[in-house]
This record gives structure tokens, sequence and C-alpha cells, in this order.
């Protein structure tokens, strides 16, 4: 008796309230992908429902908007700001994790600081400076503007990670005949490879997400999926079946990614702020 | 630990320059990139803001000191955009900070499906924020949208409010759609902090008598209270920066209804293309959030050592 009264209480006050919550967040994300299920003609008439769901406004966005080089865009983008972060980061966190030498403490606060500017006092700039080198319009600007997040969000990630790596096995691989550079190479990054990992996934998923400078920067030749979509909802104004499939379309790479890599990614994001 | 700092000047000349200038060399690669990449540019930022620059007229980049600065502070629009900057963080902080506590005292509890309420908590953090933008105009839609709806058959509203369109409604449309997507990182962050506070504390003040109500106040609210400030701080900062949403949303309207000052700023630069007074709107921007990212470092390098 006792313990079905506490089972009552406990789905008043945690089940309940925690089901509410999650409405709030997954309605507005199932309300899309229940739009982008209904026929179009139907929309309108009847509302998004799940009977007679059909495809049609997914291979109309293929056949008529050409969504696959959008999405070709923004994975060359993405995947070349994962290569830039992390091999700028992966010696600069182990200077970080490994040393101690005058000025550390300055160094490292300023990969903190990048991320607190403002993003549009950077975008002028940027802007201006690739006007002059010619570069506006291509992969390389837009993964040189996702860069200037996400050095300093990899050089912080891969310092925690690293500081969780025994010095003693890099002292060992050293009394061993390695060099330095060998115990980063031999040792330590085959031991962080899981951190590196959920570090390149972070950083994939906020390039592919990013839209001010994609559509700053980037635009005519080079149009990742975010300016796309953007495009579609001034052009297709009222075609919601359409454009709920290109939010779920250009929302699946990230969401499923991160779904894989969260509670990893999790614990290392939040292990700094507790601490502090 | 002792090898790894033995003094250098134990070891030959050589090899103790090398291990001086080895932490530096390991550095060099990403304090050089972000130099050129953020802080020149930003340097850059700053010289605009003190010329007038304006990008159709490439040739024309005269100095004229403070006049852009002088000029923002007896715009209408400026004062305009600032007091939404205010109103804006001052109403979705809050409303995040104690979605995100709830949320994070609920998943701290037992019960079965919790691990599945933990991954997808955080959805909306993953998704991209034109899609966020998208699926939010879709739901405040006047004709069509489901919150419309979901309110005329509660019979809270008489007739669809056009809530995008409307000014007076605008800037909280777009608010709780901002408030949607930032709580899950306070209640992430809270979960963490409160799963550092050990379970013996609970233990001893239930034995001593204290309630649910005194427990949260005297043991769970201290617990977590280092960890509140810094999210505070991380989110007031990227809550303020943050124009993506609303320029998808809005793109500042209707009037300028949904303008924030960074908003303000970049439409200047990118519909004028006044870059000259678009810099000087960013750089204002700047110094005013610099006292929070000060305060916010200081929390951080304490940490760090």
């Amino acid at each position: 008796m006792v313990g079905r009264k506490s089972l009552l209480k406990r789905i008043l006050i945690v089940d309940v309230p925690m089901l509410l919550i999650l409405t709030f967040t997954l309605g507005p994300y199932l309300w899309m992908l229940l739009t982008s299920l209904t026929s179009e003609s139907r929309l309108f008439t009847e509302g998004p429902s799940l009977v007679g769901a059909t495809l049609e406004n997914y291979v109309r966005l293929f056949a008529t908007v050409g969504f696959l080089t959008n999405l070709m865009h923004s994975f060359i983008i993405a995947a070349g700001t994962v290569v830039v972060g992390l091999s700028l980061s992966v010696t600069a966190a182990y200077s970080f994790s490994r040393f101690s030498f005058r000025g550390k403490r300055y160094l490292l606060l300023q990969f903190l600081i990048i991320n607190m500017f403002p993003v549009v006092l950077l975008i002028l700039p940027l802007f201006v400076m690739m006007r002059v080198l010619g570069i506006l319009d291509t992969h390389l600007a837009l993964i040189i503007a996702n860069a200037t997040v996400a050095i300093p969000f990899s050089v912080w990630m891969m310092t925690s990670y690293m500081n969780g790596i025994p010095k003693s096995l890099d002292e060992a691989a050293m009394t061993d005949g390695c060099t330095r550079l060998g115990a980063l190479w031999r040792v330590v990054l085959p031991l962080c490879t899981p951190g590196i990992i959920a570090t390149g996934i972070y950083i994939f998923i906020t390039a592919w997400n990013e839209y001010l400078y994609a559509l700053t920067l980037g635009g005519r030749n080079v149009r990742p999926i975010t300016v796309a979509i953007q495009t579609l909802i001034g052009e297709y104004e009222v075609e919601w079946g359409l454009l709920t499939s290109g939010g779920i379309i250009g929302a699946m790479p990230a969401t499923i990614l991160f779904l894989i890599v969260q509670k990893r990614l999790i614990s290392g994001l939040t292990q700094g702020a507790v601490k502090g | 630990m002792l090898t790894m700092n033995e003094p250098a000047d134990r070891l030959p000349g050589r090899a103790a320059l090398a291990r001086k200038v080895l932490p530096y060399a390991l550095l060099s690669p990403a304090v050089l990139v972000t130099l050129a990449i953020v802080f020149f540019p930003m340097i850059q930022a700053a010289w605009m803001s003190l010329h007038d620059y304006i990008l159709w007229k490439p040739k024309d980049f005269t100095f004229v000191g403070l006049k852009n600065f002088t000029a923002a502070l007896q715009d209408e629009v400026f004062w305009i955009s600032l007091r939404h900057t205010i109103i804006w963080i001052a109403v979705t902080i809050p409303a995040q900070l104690l979605l995100g506590l709830a949320t994070a005292l609920l998943l701290n509890q037992q019960f079965p499906w919790r691990p599945l309420a933990r991954a997808l908590i955080i959805i909306p953090w993953a998704l991209p924020s034109v899609v966020i933008a998208l699926m939010w105009v879709w739901i405040y839609d006047a004709n069509y949208g489901i919150l419309n709806e979901f309110m005329l058959r509660l019979g809270l509203i008489k007739a669809s409010v056009p809530w995008l369109a409307d000014p007076d409604t605008a800037l909280y449309a777009i608010i709780l759609t901002l408030t949607w997507q930032g709580f899950p990182f306070f209640a992430v962050m809270i979960l963490a902090g409160l799963q550092s506070i050990p379970k013996s504390y609970y233990e001893a003040a239930s034995l001593d008598g204290a309630g649910a109500l005194r427990q949260f106040w005297h043991i769970t609210l201290p617990g977590i209270s280092g960890v509140l400030v810094t999210a505070v701080l991380l989110r007031t900062i990227w809550v303020a920066n943050s124009i993506d949403v609303i320029y998808v949303m809005t793109g500042g309207g209707p009037g300028y209804a949904t303008y924030t000052l960074p908003l303000y700023a970049f439409i200047k630069a990118r519909t004028n293309l006044d870059f000259g007074y678009g810099s000087s709107l960013a750089v204002l921007f700047t110094l005013m959030l610099l006292g929070l990212v000060i305060v916010y470092l200081r929390r951080a390098g304490r940490s760090v050592n």
C-alpha cells in the first residue's frame, strides 16, 4: 500500500511535470515533422495530420529546389572546419595540459574570450578583409569564419580531455626513447580519441548550423543549407509543407550526431562550469 | 611530476632552450591563426568605426574621429534597440533559468525513463537557428498557426493574433522562442551541479528533520550557486549576442519592434552597407558587454589555476 502511494506521488510530482516540459521541448519539432508529412493540398483544409501521410513534400524539395547542392556545400564547410579546428588545437591543448610556462593563464583566457565577442563585431571586418583577399563566396571563406568559433572551443575541450590522461604515461614513453612529440602522437592522442571525436562532432554541428557568416560571406556560389532554408521562407511563403520538410532535412545531420555524442559532450562541456 | 618540471638550468644549453621554447612553439599555430582571424579583424572593426565608410563608395574612407559614436547617441533607433536589448535579456534569462532549474531538479529524481528524458531535452540546442526560426514562424502563423488555434479553443483569445506582425507581441513571441532554445543549456549545467552535491548532506538534513523546502534552500541552492552564476553570465552574453533567430523570424520588424543593438549594427552594414556606422554600433555594444565578460573571465581564471 505504501509502495503504491509513493509511486502515485512520484508520478504526480516527477513524471507528469517532466512530461509537460518534454511536450514543450519536442512539441514544436514534432509539429514541424507532422506538417512536412502532410500534403500541401490537405494542409490548409484539414490541417496537419498523420492520416494520409506522404513524402511528396520531400520529393518536391529535392526535385525543384536543388537541396542536394546545398547539403554538399554545408558538408564541405563543416568538414573543413573540423579539420582546421582539430589540427590547430591538438598541439596547443597538449602544451596547456603538460607544461607550465610564463603567460599560460593569459593565453588560455585569450581563447576563452574569443567566443564572448559579438558575432557582428567580427562579421563586418571579416567581410571587408575577405573582399580585399578576393575569397568572398568560397568554401575557404566560410571555413575561416567558422574556425573563429571552432579553434577556441576545441582548444578548451581538448585541454580538459588531455588533463584527464596521466602525465606518467608520456614520461614512460619518453624513457622508452620517444621524443616529446612522439609521446603526444603515439600515447596521448590515441587515448584522447573519444574526446577528439566528440569535439570534432560538436564543431561539425556548430558549423553546419551556422547562419550569419554563411549569409554574409557566402550566398551566391556557396550556399549552405541554412541560407537555402531562409531563402525558401522568402520564396515559398505559404507552402508550409515544403518549408517544414526543408527544416527537417536541414536539422537532420546535426540532430542525429548530437544524440549520438550527447553524453560525452555534456560531461566535457559542464566540467569547467562545475569547477568554476 | 618531478621529471616534467625539471629545472631547466640543469640541462645542457640547447636542451634547456628547447624546453623553454617548446610550449610556445606548440601553441603558436593556434595563437597565430586566432590573431589573424579574430584579433586583427576586431582592431580593424574599431578602426572602421572611426571612419566614414560606405561599401559602395570604396574610395571614400575618411577619418571622422568619434563622429559615428556621437551620431549613434543621438540616433533614436539606437535607443529603441538598446531598450529592446535590455528587455530581451531581462526576460529571456530568468525564463530560461527557472525552466532550466525546474527541469534539472526533475531530471535529478529517480524515474525509469530518466536517460531518455535527459537525451531528448537537449534537442532544441542541436537544431540550426534557421530551422528553429522557421518552425516558430509556422507556430505563430496568423491564419493557420497552431498557437492561435490552441488559444482560440481554450478561449484565451477571441480572434487570431498575428503574433509576429503585431509590434506589441513580436518581441515577446521571439523571446519565447529563444527561451525554448536556451533552457536546455541551463538544465544540463544545473543538473551537473546537482549531481556534484554529496547525498550524505541530504541524509543528514532529513535526519535532523529538515523538510524538502528547507533542504532545497540550505543545501541545494548553495551547492549549485557557482554553476548558476557561471551559467547566467555565459547565457547573458550569448543571448545578448544572438541575432540569427530574430533576423530570420522578423528581420527586426514590424518597424523597429524587434531591433536589438547587435541586430541594428548588422542591418546597418548589411542593407545600408554603412560599415563605418555599423562598426561603431558593434563597438559600442561590445563595450557594454565588456563588464559581464570581465566578471566571467575572473571566475574562469580562478578555476584555471
